[in-house]
């Protein structure tokens, strides 16, 4: 089964050559452009990339984490994820999928970044742990320090898959017991894009994968190296039930009478107004529902150190130049002329904030500049040319 | 000949980090050695904080079984402060284990063990007419024109031709061990593809109960979604009738394509039915509560124990038994008690642990299995290593007599032509995770009919207000929540005062079986099932990842620590 590489045929040769007709590959490059977004004069850009490129190779380690960002990946409705594997990279190197264990999977690692050096996408899921010189974290007998620098120092570009490579995830909690830090904490020299969320949707990993596939540079990104296609929205602006928010209709307990109307969840625990996410826009699983809409408040699992901004259930308090708080307390309770004040206050209010929040520069406004700073977070590497 | 230590490091198409060394002698394996290499600590972090919240954090112990440490850990907390769930939220979590268990027990056999026993590159020699006849004389599943065969044939032709050979590459084929013809090869691959886009169809159940998959959300008191049903901001008519064709979705292709491929496929490998059998006692906890989860007679999964493969007698199995129950010992593992020991076992609720690594520096070529060499602990129950799995909660139905678990083993042995002893095998292990599913995806119809009756009766709660303030719980109070995951037997205690995580403990399904072996060196269940193991080539470790591979390793999972009483004894951790 050795094979010649020199004679690696494009996407549309491998596609042609399995009998998918040039019209269907084209509408395949105009669902693959409407995944992302884009104008249709983009489908053509997109249709020229796949004619002329070889399947990237991709390699994907895994460090401290729960499979979980795989398995979500392992969802993808658009492209599906059988397409992603056979048509479009060359997957390497995963231990969750190959064939391939011990000796033989660390050869097709190195044959990769030996063989790829700066071409391969070097994906991440998980922490690493530095303490005790890493001994938390051992993958064929080194540790994950060691391996997440060799593989990075040949890779054209990272991508940080979640909230454990994205920024520490759940065992960097406090106490963070092995000292678990983010790829981009040891990364310097080569852009790391942080696809965030416990685990992040399906769509929004696919979304950027054939972002960097198709347009060869990396998305813009936000503050908190986020792609800004799926992370400059505010889950509370995009919310279907922003406008029970809006009304002062809220959830006061759990499947109580307002919970059978769908109120807004901000009293039991939301972290909607603090959380950029795509939760509200594409949804998960196919667009089939999320957090909100099924009842449960929003963790903020695309935001840093989210673990630790609980507990969970307990209302949003001190959000920065919002005074969400004071508001909802005042239409949420009561009845009467105060509530109509506080309605037409909380309105105004929300009217202004939304503009400054939604903004002409989304996920640049002021708020999100100093988390990201707060968080010690890399600068963003908007358009870089990969 | 004398013995050659083998390494297999990383085993993949598993989640978490697996190590195993073996020593093959004539061709076969003498002697094995497990070792989790990845630790993160979820225990330590998971005190002082609300216990409401625990869910969400062991929930990340594991995204492949995503929700199984959800569950638990609700249970825990509800059997702590005493509260009881509506039975519509007991029916929506038990849809909700149906799906994940079959979702599971599919992407296993696909994606994570079909590898073992199917050769991708001998599917390119098929003849994609006689694989049509063979597809269509083990089921109806529609799929199987030839076609469609001679469609992806050429696709994968292609595909390997590309000379990226992506995560087939520097697979084991062409390996004697591989057995099946060319055709049942290009049946296997074509079904690998098509289960992949299965599975992202039928776990949609989780996103509409719970958000989103994978981890959904769960809740202490019940579930978080509400039934309106003339609402269309809650779970109404429509959310329902989705629901219903997903499962229905779910059972057909267990019953149209999983299941006629493990019978299709396991004549070829009878010969692992005498493979790779290991333990001889097996351990559930039981699952799938129909009158509360505190009403264990209650179960569709019973809870017990079979010593020494004694299929008629069925032992009591008490978690919260502190004398003479459960125990996790660091005899071999990483850690150490606070005051000074190395050795030795705690039950759950009153142990104490900390890291402390002591194994080779990294980089090395092999551990000190002389010494300690796994961050797995090593679960006992009354003293005995136990396997957990599908194949145990078979086994304990069979002796337990329960009539539908019965007739499900009994006619899968019956297709196969293959005597009850054959369980106590890989391919047993195999099997009775098919069979399981089978058993499940049918549960799952029945507890979404239970919940349409009771929805119907006008009994619409999923949310249980009384004990969710912590104001109004004791001072003190421990509890254990218990659940049958994908992997076996699992059990979360807790012990919660002032309101706040004393003391959290997870003693998983991968512990038990991946652990290393106790003081008195008996083996866990990898190490023991892997003695005998043939090897035909100690380069290419194919039938040593066969029957780990058996087992759905969850690594993630099983390594943990917790700390308990007043020591907190992470200065090892924290102070280099």
């Amino acid at each position: 089964m050795k094979a010649v590489v020199e004679t690696v045929p494009t996407v549309y040769e491998q596609l042609t050559s399995r009998g998918v007709s040039r019209r269907d590959f084209l509408r395949f490059c105009a669902a693959t452009g409407a995944a992302l977004g884009l104008q249709h004069s983009a489908v053509a850009q997109i249709a020229k990339a796949l004619e002329t490129k070889k399947r990237v190779p991709v390699v994907w380690l895994h460090f401290q984490e729960c499979t979980g960002c795989s398995e979500s990946f392992l969802r993808t409705s658009h492209p599906i994820v059988a397409d992603i594997l056979l048509d479009k990279v060359s997957l390497d190197y995963s231990e969750t999928l190959q064939a391939a264990s011990g000796h033989q999977a660390e050869a097709a690692l190195q044959d990769t970044i030996t063989k790829y050096r700066g071409e391969y996408l070097m994906l991440v899921e998980g922490a690493v742990p530095v303490s005790h010189d890493g001994c938390y974290c051992v993958v064929g007998g080194r540790t994950a320090l060691d391996r997440v620098k060799e593989v990075a120092a040949g890779a054209k570009a990272i991508i940080a898959w979640g909230n454990c490579a994205g920024s520490g995830g759940v065992q960097a909690a406090k106490p963070n017991p092995t000292e678990s830090v983010p790829v981009h904490a040891l990364i310097k020299d080569k852009p790391v894009v942080n696809v965030q969320g416990c685990p992040p949707i399906a769509e929004v990993m696919s979304g950027v994968l054939v972002h960097l596939l198709t347009f060869d540079r990396l998305p813009q990104l936000d503050a908190l190296g986020r792609p800004k296609a799926f992370y400059s929205r505010r889950v509370h602006d995009t919310c279907y039930r922003r406008a029970n928010f809006d009304a002062g209709l809220f959830v006061e307990s759990f499947d109580d009478e307002n919970a059978k109307k769908g109120y807004c969840l901000y009293k039991v625990g939301c972290k909607g107004p603090t959380t950029y996410a795509a939760c509200g826009t594409i949804r998960w699983n196919e667009g089939t529902s999320y957090p909100i809409q099924s009842g449960h408040p929003c963790l903020g699992c695309t935001e840093a150190k989210f673990w630790d901004n609980g507990p969970f259930y307990q209302r949003l308090s001190n959000i920065p130049g919002y005074g969400i708080e004071a508001n909802a307390d005042k239409i949420g309770t009561g009845v009467g002329a105060a509530v109509v004040a506080g309605l037409g206050t909380h309105a105004v209010l929300t009217n202004f904030r939304k503009r400054h929040d939604i903004g002409e520069h989304p996920g640049e406004n002021a708020e999100q500049v100093e988390r990201a700073e707060a968080a010690d977070t890399p600068p963003p590497a908007s358009d870089h040319q990969i | 000949m004398s013995a050659n230590r083998i390494v297999v490091d990383p085993v993949t198409r598993i989640e978490g980090h697996l190590r195993i060394e073996a020593e093959v002698k004539d061709g076969k394996i003498v002697d094995a050695w497990s070792a989790g290499t990845m630790v993160r600590g979820i225990e330590l972090i998971l005190k002082d904080r609300d216990p409401r919240d625990a869910w969400a954090f062991c929930e990340r112990v594991c995204g492949v079984c995503t929700t199984v440490h959800a569950l638990a850990s609700v249970r825990a907390v509800e059997d702590a402060i005493g509260m009881k769930v509506p039975p519509a939220a007991e029916l929506i979590r038990n849809i909700m284990y149906c799906t994940q268990t079959v979702q599971d027990h599919v992407i296993h056999f696909y994606h994570l063990h079909a590898l073992d026993w199917v050769d991708v590159v001998s599917a390119l020699k098929a003849d994609p007419k006689e694989a049509s006849r063979i597809a269509q004389s083990i089921s109806k599943w529609p799929k199987s024109s030839p076609a469609y065969f001679a469609d992806l044939q050429k696709r994968l032709t292609g595909f390997v031709q590309s000379g990226q050979l992506g995560i087939f590459a520097n697979g084991y084929w062409g390996h004697p061990a591989f057995k099946l013809p060319p055709e049942v090869n290009l049946i296997g691959v074509a079904h690998y593809l098509e289960a992949l886009e299965w599975q992202k169809e039928i776990i949609k159940v989780h996103a509409i109960f719970g958000g989103k998959n994978p981890h959904p959300n769960y809740l202490v008191g019940g579930a978080p979604c509400s039934f309106n049903l003339d609402e269309v901001n809650a779970i109404n008519a429509e959310r329902l009738a989705m629901v219903g064709k997903l499962l229905k979705d779910a059972r057909d292709f267990v019953e149209q394509v999983y299941y006629p491929d493990l019978l299709a496929v396991a004549p070829f490998y009878l010969d692992w039915a005498g493979i790779g059998g290991g333990l001889e006692n097996y351990l559930s906890y039981g699952d799938l509560p129909t009158n509360g989860f505190s009403n264990v007679e209650s179960y569709k999964f019973r809870r017990g124990a079979i010593l020494g493969r004694n299929l008629n007698e069925l032992h009591a199995v008490d978690p919260r038994d502190t004398k003479d129950g459960i125990e996790e010992r660091i005899d071999r593992a990483w850690y150490h008690h606070a005051d000074g020991s190395t050795t030795g076992g705690r039950h759950p609720w009153a142990g104490e642990t900390n890291l402390k690594y002591t194994g080779p520096k990294p980089p090395y070529d092999f551990l000190n299995v002389d010494d300690k060499y796994s961050w797995l602990k090593t679960p006992r129950w009354k003293g005995h290593a136990m396997e957990v799995g599908p194949l145990s909660r078979m086994l304990i139905g069979f002796a337990g007599n329960d009539t539908e678990i019965k007739e499900a083993v009994v006619e899968a042995l019956g297709a196969l032509k293959a005597p009850p002893t054959a369980l106590f095998s890989t391919l047993g292990r195999t099997a009775a995770r098919g069979i399981e599913a089978r058993l499940t995806a049918k549960w799952n119809l029945e507890f979404f009919d239970s919940l349409l009756a009771l929805l119907k009766a006008g009994d619409t709660r999923t949310f249980t207000k009384e004990l969710w303030d912590p104001i109004t719980w004791p001072t003190e109070c421990r509890g254990v929540g218990t659940s049958e995951a994908p992997r076996g037997a699992l059990a979360h205690y807790i012990v919660i005062k002032d309101r706040k995580i004393q003391n959290y403990q997870m003693v998983v399904p991968t512990t038990w079986n991946a652990s290393p072996r106790d003081g008195q060196g008996q083996r866990s269940a990898y190490e023991a099932s892997l003695i005998g193991t043939p090897v035909h080539d100690p380069k290419q470790p194919l039938e040593i990842i066969r029957t780990i591979h058996s087992f759905d390793p969850c690594l993630a999972c099983a390594v943990h620590l917790y700390e308990g009483g007043h020591e907190i004894g992470h200065h090892d951790l924290l102070v280099k």
